[in-house]
This record gives C-alpha cells, sequence and structure tokens, in this order.
C-alpha cells in the first residue's frame, strides 16, 4: 500500500505546522519522520490517519483519494505515543475492539475473533497477558498491546506516534530491534514519527527529515547520512562542530587545514564549517604540516568513547572529539596533555541555517 | 507521584498538634454533632410510636412521592445534559468554550429564592406564556411541574461539574484509538467512555439527587405549599414545623438526615474507585 | 478552495449533536427564565426601580446579608482553615469521619439545618441556655444568621484547601527548616501565601453561597422588619404580595452582587494560574 502525501498544509491559530508538504512512501516501506519536537511531524502522521484535517493539500492511499474520509473509513492503523489502551478493558478485549465493532455482516465469528487476537497477541509476544489490564502493564507491554490492537483490523497503513519515547533506554533498544523484526516479517507499510536520530537511522527503510513544517530532505539512512543536504540535516543527525572560518572559492580555511572543496560557491565570504567528534583525528606528534596543537581541557567516559574538549589557539570554543577508548588508552591522554588534531571530513553549508 | 511515607504532621509539637485537633472537634461539635444528635433526640421525644406515625401519615407519605417523583425525573435529565455538555466542552476545540463553561455553573450563584421567582416570572398565571398554558388547562406554578423545573434549575450543573474535569484529565486519545479502530460514535460513547467516567458520573448523580430530595428555597416559592399536593419533604418540614409540631417535623428531618448521611457516606467510599479513574499522567499531544 | 469546505472540522462524531443539545437546555432551564429578571425590571421606570430597591426595608436587607454573610465567611476561613490543615496532617481517631462529615452541609436539606439551629439555640435549648445566662441572645439576631452561614459556607473553604495542601510537597517545607526557619516563620512565609489562593478562593464561594441562602436562616433569624430579615426573605415577602415588579428589582440588585462575586473569583483563579506559572 503506497502512500502520497500532496501539498499538505495545516495551520493552528496563525502558526503553520505544515507547508505544503510533499512526500510519497513506497509499499512495505518502513518510513521514518524524523525532526526536533514541534516541527510537525506528528501532526502529518494525524493528519495522514484521519485525526486531523489539513487545511489544504490531499492524502492518496493505494491511488484513492483519502483525505475527507474519517479515521473510521480509512482503516489506518495508529499506535499513540502514550499508547492509548483502553483502560477498562482486557488485553484482549483491548485487541479485540476493532473486530468487536464491525458490522455485523463484515464481523467474524467469536471463534475467529479469538484466533485472531491471540494470534496477535502471540506475534506481539504478549499471549500471557491475555486477562489483564492496561494499568498491570510496563510501558513496552503495552505498547506492545497498542500494536497488536492497531494490527488486528489489518490495517493498510500503519502508523507510530513516537512509540518508543515514553519508554526507558533499554527498554527502548530492544522494542525497536523487536519492530524491525516484525516489520520484516508482515510487511505492511509504516510511518513512524521521531525525534531520536538513531532510532531512525537504525530502524527505518528511508528517513524524512522535517524541520519548521517543510522536509529538509529524504532518503535511506545511508544517504541522509553521508550526504545530509543541508546544515540542519547534518546538525540534527548527530553530534557537530561548528567553526566559523573564512570560504575561498568554495573552500574554507581552519587554521591550516581545508576542507574537501566540493562546495560550489566562488569568491570571497566568511561561512560555517562542521565536523564530527568521531571525524576527527588525535595524536601525541605532529604528523602534518596542517595540524593543529591543542591542549586537552576535558575527559568524558561515554560508554565505548571517550569525549575530549580540546583547546587550541584561533579556535573560540573547545573542540569536540570523540576517539575509541582504545586509542585513548594507547595515547595515555590526560588533562592538560599537548595534543594534535586532525580534521579528518569538514563540511560546509551555504544557506542561513543558524545553530 | 506515591506519598513518601512520612509523617504527615512533621514538625508539630504534640502540644499544638492536640490542641488543633480538640478545636477541630469543639467546631463539629457544636455545628455538625450537635444538631445531628437534636434531629434524633426531637423526633423520638414522644416515643417510636408517635415517631412511626409521624412519617407514615398521609401528607408526609404524599410529600414523601413528590419528593421522589421530582428526583426520578430531574437526576436522569441533568445526567444526560451533563454528558453532552461534557462531551461538546472536553472532547473538541471551539469559539465560546469559556463561555459555556462559566454558564454551566451559573445556577450555583443565584439565590434558590431567585431561581424559585424566575420561573414565576416565566411561567406563573400572570404571565403570557403562563396565560397562553392555563388556557390549555397547564398549570406549572403551585403544582408539580413548577417544582420539577425549578429543581432542574437549581441542580443544574452537578453532573457537567464533576464530568468536565475528569474528562478534560482523561483526553481524547482512547476516543480517537477507538475510532482510528472503526469505531462509530454511539460505539466508542458505549464501550469507551462511559467505563472511563462511570465514577465521574455516578458520584454527580448522587449530588444532584441529594440536592433536588433537599431543595427547599426555590421549591418554596413555585410550590404554592399546598398539602398532599405540592408539598416535598422539606416543605413538609417547615409546614410542621411552623405549626408547633416540632416532634413530628424532627421525625420527618430524621429522614432527611438518613439521606444525608448515606450520600456523604457513598461519596467517602466512592472517593477511592473514582480517584482511580483518573490518570496519574496528564497527556499531551505534539502539534 | 472548495475542497477545503468540504473537510470535517471536528474529527471525534457528535460534536453538533452534544453541543446542540447543552446548549438548547441551557438556554431552556437556565437563560431564558434568567432574562425574565432583566426582563421585568426593564418595563419598570427609573423611579420606580430605585424607589423598590431602596426602601428602608429592602436596604436594611442587603445590608443584613451582606454583613451577616462576611462574617460567616470570615469565621469560615478560619474553621475551615483549621479543619483542612488538621485533616491533612494529622493522624488521629475520627479524622476519617470528620473528613466525611465535612460534605454535611452540602447534603443536608438547609430547611432541616434550619430548625435544628433554632431549636439549639432557642431560650432552654441545648446551647441556647448558655447563650441565655451569658445574656447574649442569638435566636431572633444577626448572630443567628451568621451561625446558619457559617454551617452553610464552611465545607467551601476545607474542601478548596485540603488539596492544595495535600499537594504540597514535603521538600518545601523540609527546605525551609533545613534553612533555619522555625515552625512558626516557615508557616506563615511559605505555606500561607502559597494556601492565599485557595483561601480566598474558599472563602468567596462560601460567601457567595451565604448571600442568596434562604432556609437554612428565616427559621433562625425571626424575620423581624429592618432588623433580621435578609435580602431573600424580601423577595418572598414581595411576591406573597403578588408584588413582581418589586420582587425582580430587589432580586436584580442580590444577583449582581452575587456575579460580581463570581468575577472576584475569576479574577482570584487567574491569578492563581498565574502563580503556579
Amino acid at each position: 500500500m503506497s502512500i502520497e502525501i500532496r501539498n499538505i498544509t495545516k495551520t493552528f491559530a496563525g502558526y503553520t505546522a505544515l507547508d505544503s508538504v510533499n512526500l510519497t512512501v513506497a509499499s512495505g516501506d518502513l518510513v521514518a519522520l524524523l525532526g526536533p519536537s514541534g516541527c510537525g511531524k506528528t501532526t502529518l502522521l494525524r493528519i495522514i490517519a484521519g485525526l486531523e484535517a489539513p487545511d489544504s493539500g490531499s492524502i492518496i492511499l493505494e491511488n484513492r483519494d483519502t483525505t475527507n474520509l474519517s479515521p473510521k473509513e480509512k482503516n489506518v492503523g495508529f499506535v499513540f505515543q502514550h499508547y492509548a489502551l483502553f483502560r477498562r478493558l482486557t488485553v484482549f478485549e483491548n485487541v479485540a475492539f476493532g473486530l468487536r465493532v464491525l458490522p455485523a455482516r463484515h464481523r467474524p465469528s467469536r471463534s475467529e475473533i479469538r484466533d485472531r487476537v491471540e494470534h496477535l497477541l502471540k506475534l506481539v509476544q504478549m499471549e500471557w497477558a491475555l486477562n489483564r489490564y492496561p494499568e498491570q502493564l510496563s510501558g513496552g507491554q503495552r505498547q506492545r498491546v497498542a500494536l497488536a490492537r492497531a494490527l488486528a483490523v489489518k490495517p493498510r497503513v500503519l502508523l507510530l506516534d513516537e512509540p518508543f519515547s515514553a519508554l526507558d533506554a533499554k527498554v527502548r533498544q530492544e522494542l525497536r530491534r523487536w519492530l524491525r523484526k516484525l516489520h520484516d516479517e508482515i510487511h505492511v507499510t509504516s510511518i513512524f514519527v521521531t525525534h531520536d536520530q538513531e532510532e531512525a537511522l537504525e530502524l527505518a527503510d528511508r528517513i524524512v527529515v522535517i524541520n519548521k513544517g517543510k522536509i529538509e530532505q529524504e532518503g535511506s539512512p545511508q544517504q541522509v547520512y553521508d550526504h545530509p543536504a543541508n546544515a540542519f540535516v547534518y546538525n540534527f543527525l548527530g553530534n557537530v562542530n561548528v567553526f566559523h572560518g573564512r570560504l575561498t572559492n568554495g573552500v574554507v580555511n581552519l587554521g591550516a587545514q581545508t576542507s574537501n572543496g566540493e562546495h560550489p560557491q566562488k569568491g570571497e565570504t566568511t561561512g560555517k564549517a562542521f565536523v564530527r567528534p568521531h571525524e576527527i583525528g588525535i595524536s601525541r606528534i605532529r604528523s602534518n604540516e596542517s595540524d593543529i596543537a591543542g591542549t586537552i581541557l576535558e575527559i568524558r567516559l561515554m560508554g565505548g568513547q571517550i569525549g575530549l574538549s580540546v583547546a587550541s589557539e584561533g579556535f573560540e570554543h573547545p573542540i569536540e572529539a570523540e576517539i575509541p577508548r582504545e586509542l585513548f588508552r594507547n595515547l595515555q591522554l590526560e588533562r592538560g596533555t599537548g595534543v594534535f588534531i586532525t580534521f579528518n571530513n569538514i563540511r560546509i553549508f551555504s544557506g542561513d541555517y543558524e545553530i | 507521584m506515591t506519598p513518601a511515607p512520612r509523617t504527615p504532621g512533621r514538625g508539630d509539637s504534640p502540644k499544638i498538634r492536640i490542641a488543633l485537633i480538640s478545636l477541630t472537634y469543639l467546631f463539629f461539635a457544636a455545628f455538625v454533632f450537635l444538631p445531628l444528635a437534636l434531629v434524633f433526640a426531637q423526633a423520638f421525644q414522644k416515643g417510636w410510636q408517635y415517631y412511626r406515625e409521624s412519617i407514615t401519615e398521609p401528607f408526609a407519605l404524599e410529600a414523601l412521592k413528590l419528593t421522589l417523583l421530582t428526583t426520578a425525573i430531574v437526576v436522569p435529565l441533568n445526567a444526560f445534559f451533563g454528558m453532552s455538555a461534557a462531551w461538546a466542552v472536553t472532547k473538541f476545540h471551539f469559539k465560546g468554550k469559556t463561555v459555556l463553561k462559566t454558564l454551566l455553573d451559573l445556577p450555583f450563584a443565584v439565590s434558590p429564592v431567585i431561581a424559585g421567582l424566575i420561573f414565576v416570572l416565566l411561567l406563573g398565571s400572570r404571565t403570557p406564556l403562563g396565560s397562553w398554558l392555563g388556557e390549555r388547562g397547564i398549570t406549572i406554578i403551585f403544582s408539580t411541574p413548577g417544582i420539577i423545573i425549578a429543581t432542574l434549575f437549581v441542580t443544574f450543573p452537578f453532573v457537567a461539574r464533576e464530568l468536565i474535569p475528569l474528562m478534560e484529565a482523561q483526553g481524547r486519545e482512547e476516543e480517537e484509538a477507538a475510532l482510528t479502530l472503526g469505531a462509530g460514535g454511539w460505539q466508542i460513547v458505549r464501550k469507551i467512555t462511559l467505563p472511563n467516567i462511570r465514577w465521574g458520573l455516578l458520584y454527580g448523580m448522587i449530588l444532584c439527587a441529594a440536592r433536588s430530595i433537599g431543595e427547599f428555597g426555590a421549591v418554596s416559592v413555585v410550590s404554592g405549599h399546598i398539602r398532599g399536593l405540592t408539598n416535598t419533604i422539606p416543605l413538609h418540614v417547615e409546614i410542621l414545623y411552623s405549626e408547633y409540631n416540632y416532634t413530628a417535623s424532627f421525625a420527618v428531618s430524621s429522614i432527611l438526615v438518613f439521606l444525608a448521611l448515606l450520600t456523604v457516606i457513598l461519596k467517602g467510599s466512592m472517593e477511592k474507585a473514582y480517584l482511580k479513574t483518573n490518570p496519574q499522567s496528564a497527556k499531551n499531544h505534539e502539534h | 478552495m472548495s475542497r477545503f469546505q468540504k473537510l470535517p472540522r471536528h474529527i471525534l462524531p457528535g460534536f453538533g449533536l452534544s453541543m446542540g443539545y447543552a446548549v438548547f437546555y441551557l438556554s431552556a432551564i437556565v437563560i431564558v427564565p434568567l432574562s425574565t429578571i432583566f426582563l421585568n425590571t426593564l418595563q419598570m421606570d427609573a423611579e420606580t426601580f430605585f424607589s423598590a430597591v431602596s426602601a428602608p426595608r429592602v436596604l436594611a436587607s442587603y445590608r443584613l446579608s451582606m454583613t451577616t454573610a462576611f462574617f460567616a465567611a470570615l469565621f469560615d476561613a478560619l474553621a475551615g482553615m483549621l479543619t483542612a490543615w488538621v485533616l491533612v496532617r494529622y493522624r488521629f481517631p475520627g479524622r476519617k469521619l470528620l473528613d466525611s462529615l465535612v460534605d454535611l452541609p452540602f447534603a443536608l436539606p438547609t430547611a432541616v439545618a434550619g430548625i435544628c439551629f433554632a431549636t439549639l439555640y432557642a431560650p432552654g435549648g441545648w446551647l441556647g441556655v448558655f447563650f441565655e445566662k451569658w445574656n447574649l441572645p442569638v435566636i431572633n439576631t444577626p448572630s443567628g444568621i451568621v451561625i446558619a452561614l457559617v454551617f452553610i459556607g464552611f465545607p467551601f473553604v476545607v474542601r478548596t484547601i485540603q488539596p492544595v495542601l495535600e499537594e504540597l510537597e514535603p521538600e518545601v517545607e523540609e527546605s525551609a527548616y533545613s534553612l533555619g526557619a522555625n515552625r512558626w516563620q516557615t508557616f506563615r512565609k511559605i505555606l500561607f501565601p502559597h494556601l492565599l489562593p485557595a483561601l480566598l478562593t474558599g472563602t468567596t464561594l462560601a460567601f457567595a453561597r451565604s448571600l442568596g441562602e434562604y432556609g437554612s436562616v428565616i427559621f433562625i433569624a425571626g424575620n423581624l422588619p429592618m432588623k433580621t430579615e435578609i435580602a431573600p426573605l424580601m423577595i418572598m415577602s414581595k411576591l406573597d404580595q403578588f408584588d413582581y415588579a418589586g420582587a425582580s428589582a430587589v432580586a436584580l440588585v442580590l444577583l449582581a452582587m452575587s456575579f460580581g462575586m463570581l468575577l472576584v473569583l475569576n479574577s482570584i483563579q487567574s491569578w492563581q494560574q498565574k502563580e503556579i506559572r
């Protein structure tokens, strides 16, 4: 089931949540709508589901205009951020709900409903909780029931609104992998909203980066991460150092280092250059003329990586770098140690994007 | 948030504690316990036999019947209204919502006597509407319909007032979820909303019933005090009292006191169940 | 543009039905009947209106209603604060009982409360004997009215303060102690300002309710002209004389006072919300 979003615009009391958004989602894909909070991604999801009416534009599901259909007629599965399980119904009744409310002539028989619900609960590994009430379940368990409930009506499209944001880190990790596996099994076209770039990169087939009601970039995780379309995307997809530098014919000079020169702008201007912390080389000895000398200000343990803040002459703010623990140990770094820095990958973006 | 298992009277010296508790008991003694005790002391002053006769004499029974009839009509009407108003106010955004919510509380700010007066002014036999109805043989003021309408006014806000904050706290998500699963309007109300608000609804209805049984001022204005016809229990109490038949008056009052105590106890025990229907955390979704 | 118009404004069903019914019912039961007061007074000329509402007996009744409601509300503020404090902060035998009984004035018919207090304070009554001895007449005096109104109003104060006091985090007070404040300073500087909006709300509610109260007052008041006639009783006696215009005029002024109280209440509440932010 493909989804086509055409020129969707939506304003709330004067502020524009979505500004003529166009997007096509291929059948069977798992797509992430990624953006900061308030960027309009949830609104877009709710419009696709029919829970919000757009000011203009249309939503086409499999060549059929469904813009004016109510959510009841759309046959879209929706998973809410806070689960929205029916608190007065058991897990079984929650999942069976969508089948029970079908008109009599379409409604499956009691035993069919039971089979279907049990099958779904097995799929989400919740078959043991049949007669529990939502309040007796943990957040992750509730979210799985919510997913089973949405799948029970055999939706043409599955929409998930920040499905893991209310869960703690470990459960989130687990559920993420599990959802990916589930999607590979059932292959229903799915869109999920998230503000967590890691989640989007790990889970999605395609990522749509949204900012201030507009799509900034769309592509596979690899594309979006390796070839960000603009400074916003680059910045949003991970930690980044921002430097003000001099642009000469599309080449920026940072200290003695220059960018790879892929920027088309000609002439002499000032610009911003971006360097990811893990794309910074650190060594104790100068190996290159262009290396920048600095002093370690701060050392932070970050799981497998070590974060370093390095002060250097000519740079207003400390440079943030991340190196593997192994390297850190070999170099025997301490606060105050003098080091040499190499930028392995400098990026420049034009435009007035401010960080 | 779970309350920390700390002693709530933290820091207060036992002396202050005992003094304040005694003062509260003293206040309750003067304003609650003594009046309650008085009702029963007076009611049984002339013995059990007299008590029984006072509450089973025909006029008392007629008054009881009228009171029950009024309550039986008023409570469902106001409950149904309360649910529609709460649904409209809490499930949708529209202009003028604040105005509507203020108007819902209006009857609380109106003196019961004025509540009666407005219906005399609207439907009394000297008014255009009242005389038009009168020509068709319908009298409202100084008759049962008047009592019912005045009681409707006085008890108007109770159910809506309970439901609106409750449904606001519960949010819209469950209804939206039901909608995406294909449920229709009535299915959503019946299967999702009603079970979620049942305690609040019941609670509002109990308050509404208590007030409609006990309403005095408004009913007094519109009833005309016709014994055996337009006398409710509270009015009957007044008549007996003004005839210096104190014992009978308190005997009938004791029924009302009993009902009031029942209401208060029901309310207390329901609060536990009622609190459970409130979600632990308010939900917001991003636009 | 045509598509724009077709779009449903509300996603959940039933807006038209529930809103329509609510507005219809509200109009039929509340708005239209209440407007009769205004329509009736509009029909009077200014002179008749002013002579009706400024007759000495009427003025005396307004004054009485205002002052008794004021003193009752003041007493309610103290008693309500005390009760709420004791119920929330202390554990003692009978606490649950007292907590339930706070609502009794809401549930007890006003007429019953009225005859109770009239009998209690009557000469020779359970409490009347003491007041007789001390030569402090209660029955047929404004103080009797205040007693009845205290009963009617005090649950409003308790029930508005109680939740605020319950939600108050112990850390707030504890940090005050850790900074060296004593019990009384903490109450005055930390707790009281925090409770003040709720206290004002509750007291205003009690005051507004007392202004219009009828059933519990008339038995103990004795209803002596110029002395113990409350404003609602004036309306009642004008009605008994079929002076509908006069009754409406007196009622209009009383309504204006009550609505004024509502306005005060709204501004207290918006102030309270600002405080929270």
